[in-house]
């Protein structure tokens, strides 16, 4: 069975989603970044999705769901590299992605998970400069 | 188009991406189109158990579209106008499928049966 790799950057997950999705591996998706964060205690995801070019609300509530059930296990879920064309689309559709960020690309992406989990870092006290250093 | 799980879905969006290129439908239109049709199909999937789906190429004028035709044997629907509506939803989900695809589409129509299935026909014009 296919699945959607996860890679590990530091304190972040990076999933880079090549294919269409079809049902299944999106929830397997799902279950497998959950069960990553909980494990590794990452304090950020990154979802690049400038390969894909359909998210219908089945898709927009998986990324939903991403984002909510991480925020609980205290990561951060940013989506990037969403094409004009899906956006336009959700914006019809009447999905509002809620729970996620989003970023224009994986540069800006990282850039504002550092600077949301480094937010949090200060307010919760330990120095996110040891986050990397723990993991 | 028999859709009868749920991986018959990308073939069946990728025939249907080929059919609205081929019409020179823009991209915007293109993902709006596949974009609905999905919601359908899923529709068809989780409530009919699955169906078939009729692409055809129509003219209106100078204007070319394409017209889905998504057809099932299953229980049909009970109250049409709240199914339409936003956020109403028997199956768990986030209520948008069909409220979300008739904003999508240029024409939509959607006749119903208890007990006897659904069908619904949308048309995207490759300009509108």
């Amino acid at each position: 069975m296919d699945r959607i790799p996860i890679l590990r950057m530091g304190q972040f997950l990076l999933v880079t989603i090549q294919v269409d999705l079809y049902d299944r591996l999106a929830l397997d998706l799902e279950s497998d970044l959950v069960r990553t964060v909980s494990q590794t205690g990452a304090n950020g995801i990154l979802i690049d999705i400038s390969a894909v070019s359909i998210v219908d609300s089945f898709m927009g509530r998986i990324i939903g769901n991403i984002g909510t059930v991480s925020k609980l296990l205290d990561a951060e879920t940013v989506v990037v590299g969403m094409q004009p064309a899906v956006a336009i689309t959700l914006v019809e559709l009447g999905l509002p992605l809620k729970g996620v960020y989003t970023a224009l690309n994986v540069d800006k992406g990282i850039e504002l998970l550092k600077s949301k989990t480094s937010l949090n870092g200060l307010n919760e006290g330990p120095n996110p400069d040891n986050f990397a250093a723990d993991n | 188009m028999a859709i009868a799980r749920e991986q018959d879905v990308v073939p069946f969006r990728n025939r249907l991406k080929e059919q609205a290129v081929k019409i020179k439908m823009g991209l915007v239109n293109q993902t709006k189109l596949i974009t609905a049709a999905s919601e359908l199909v899923r529709n068809m999937l989780r409530y009919a158990k699955g169906g078939n789906v009729l692409i055809e190429v129509v003219t209106r004028g100078r204007d070319n579209g394409i017209r889905l035709t998504f057809k099932d044997e299953g229980p049909g629907i009970k109250d049409l106008s709240l199914a339409l509506k936003d956020g109403y939803t028997t199956g768990g989900s986030l209520g948008l499928g069909l409220p979300g695809a008739r904003r999508l589409v240029s024409d939509f129509d959607i006749k119903t049966e208890l007990g006897k299935g659904t069908r619904v026909t949308i048309i995207k014009w490759a300009n509108g």
